[in-house]
């Protein structure tokens, strides 16, 4: 029997032939995306450029806008108005797996693992492989813990039930998912927000090794001293609309709150799309 | 670069035998099997007829009505849902056989096909009642069960219905390969069960649907799907039953079968699946269905009143839920 086509993609993005496209330029961009949910404006005219082997952070207080952009990107949300790009191209996601079929993989908050299954069902959740109506258990255990043991020194063995791992294991496979499956772009909200100092480092490193073998990366935090250490540039959302975007080398912690809270005014920067836009 | 050593519960899934039966979790999970070899044991010593060919033939064909039942839960159990509707689904189903087969002098395959298609119908309407209108299952499925036990009663005009067929007698009364037909009906459903729920995409989102919906919803699982088949499984079974059960007393009784609805869930308790949903056994579930209906026989070969039956059957039940609360804890 055949083997499914449409999970031969698992693998990590880094082991993949290089993309035409080169470094630095734009992966995915929100032009002028504007969503409201009833008399709620969640989005006004936000834009929005990650550039293709960047680590850029996306950063704001609560009701900012920050998920409901990132929602836009992963085909949950449809902006009432403005335009999403990837590679340049107009694309409208009707669904997540819209987005999914382009390569972009989200790491959820929540994590979105199921905790009574294993690490290899939550890998392959939803793409299973299979063989006619069975699933290939043994593959798909053996590319997880081949995926895993990349990842990790101390890898969950791939038949862990999740509802067993710390939560730096759990943040990994999540991660690791996302990695597996992306071929284009991983957004992470908030990968740290429920961990420890040590685990926290952890989970930073390994974005860091990932990044470093060029993968593109959108973060979500609240943590500015986080960002900094991760990102390469930050947008900055308030009330819906992009106030800012800094470069991390040059800009401070002091920069990033200004922005967050309104005292820095609306000195934005321009972002590729205006300047492309003339 | 390395995360976190290995915690506790993690040990514990790699640990030996021992170390698992030291949890509270792991005598949850097996308390159908550990309560079936013990009753088994108890009433191989207190009666010399219980652990005869004879007599464990007999409990192994009444259990089979059950197993099926049972069986049909679990599906909906794992997605993290529950069905009352089967006991009146399956009167239905006797009832159109009934009424089919022996007043209308339809062929037996006709009457059991519409039997089949109607409770699978039932399971359907269930299922999309609950995932697609966000009705709660208990609701609903109880719902169901009122109207359905009216179109079975309107059916066959309140009365049992006689029905004639040596196919069905045979069905109840013969072997193939010495194995009872009821009893090889409930293996192979079991085992297609088993397959189903581990070893096919289906039964591995049923069990994330039943874990964690929105994270099975985020990964693209067809929720919605996934919970109206796990009904529409229960429903077909239930049908299935109804077959047996015909065949068994050579009529269709419109009543509702409410004993063999609760034992279906106590079944599924017992044998370790968690009624929050995540967790299956056909194993388990089969080895609960086994327990109650062992229960039953051996009570009556002892003599024991049919008062005290239900007594000691929900006392069973009872422990078997709260060892369920542990599970996930260590003893």
């Amino acid at each position: 029997m055949a083997e499914t086509t449409e999970t031969s993609g698992f693998s990590l993005a880094t082991d993949r032939p290089e993309p035409d496209a080169k470094p630095g330029e734009p992966l995915i961009e929100a032009v002028d995306v504007t969503k409201t949910f009833g008399a709620v404006q969640a989005l006004r005219d936000a834009s929005l450029t990650v550039r293709r082997g960047e680590v850029h952070a996306l950063v704001g207080d609560n009701g900012a806008g920050k998920s409901t952009l990132i929602r836009c990107f992963t085909g949950v949300h449809a902006p009432n108005s403005g335009e999403l790009r990837f590679d340049g191209k107009a694309v409208r996601f009707a669904a997540p797996s819209d987005a999914r079929s382009l390569g972009i993989e989200t790491v959820y908050q929540d994590l979105a693992l199921v905790e009574d299954l294993q690490v290899w069902q939550n890998l392959f959740m939803g793409r299973e492989l299979h063989s006619g109506p069975f699933l290939r258990r043994g593959a798909m255990r053996e590319r997880t813990d081949e995926l895993l043991g990349g990842l990790l020194v101390n890898a969950p063995p791939s038949h862990a039930r999740v509802r067993g791992l710390s939560g730096g294991q759990r943040q990994t496979v999540a991660i690791a998912r996302a990695v597996g499956w992306s071929s284009s772009l991983v957004i992470m909200d908030e990968p740290t927000a429920a961990l420890g100092v040590r685990e926290t480092k952890a989970v930073e490193e390994l974005v860091a090794r990932l990044h470093g073998e060029g993968l593109t990366v959108l973060l979500i935090s609240h943590d500015v001293e986080q960002v900094l250490r991760m990102a390469q540039r930050v947008t900055v959302m308030r009330q819906g609309a992009v106030v800012g975007e800094l470069e991390t080398e040059s800009a401070g912690a002091e920069d990033i709150v200004a922005l967050i809270t309104g005292a820095a005014g609306g000195n934005r920067k321009r972002t590729d799309a205006e300047d492309a836009a003339g | 670069m390395s995360t976190a050593t290995a915690t506790p519960a993690q040990s514990r899934q790699g640990g030996s035998a021992l170390d698992r039966a030291k949890t509270l979790e792991f005598w949850s999970e097996q308390a159908a099997v550990v309560g079936l070899l013990i009753a088994v044991v108890v009433f191989s010593i207190l009666t010399s007829t219980f652990l005869t060919t004879g007599n464990i033939s007999d409990l192994l064909v009444s259990a089979a009505i059950l197993v099926l039942l049972a069986i049909g839960q679990q599906f909906v159990v794992a997605a993290a849902g529950i069905d009352l509707s089967i006991g009146a689904t399956l009167p239905l189903g006797a009832a159109l056989i009934g009424v089919t087969v022996a007043r209308h002098g339809w062929s037996l395959g006709t009457g059991i096909a519409l039997a089949l298609l109607a409770c699978t119908f039932v399971g359907l309407v269930n299922g999309t009642i609950i995932a697609k209108l966000g009705v709660s299952d208990f609701i609903v499925t109880l719902g169901t069960f009122g109207v359905i036990n009216g179109l079975a009663l309107i059916l066959v005009k309140g009365d049992t219905v006689a029905v004639n067929s040596t196919t069905l007698q045979n069905l109840a009364l013969n072997s193939f390969l010495g194995i009872r037909w009821f009893v090889l009906i409930g293996l192979v459903v079991a085992a297609a069960a088993h397959l189903t729920i581990f070893h096919t995409r289906f039964g591995v989102h049923l069990l994330a649907i039943g874990g964690d919906r929105d994270a099975a919803r985020s990964m693209g699982v067809r929720v919605a799907r996934g919970r109206i088949a796990a009904y529409a499984v229960s429903g077909v079974l239930a049908g299935l039953a109804a077959v047996l059960q015909v065949s068994r007393t050579g009529s269709a009784d419109p009543s509702l079968q409410t004993n063999l609805l609760l034992s279906s869930i106590a079944a599924v308790v017992l044998g370790g699946s968690s009624l929050f949903g995540g967790k299956a056994s056909i194993v388990g579930t089969v080895a609960g269905a086994l327990l109650l209906t062992t229960l039953i026989n051996g009570f009556t070969l002892l003599s024991v009143s049919d008062y005290y039956q239900p007594i000691a059957v929900g006392l069973v039940v009872i422990g078997a839920a709260v060892l369920s609360r542990f599970q996930g804890r260590t003893a």
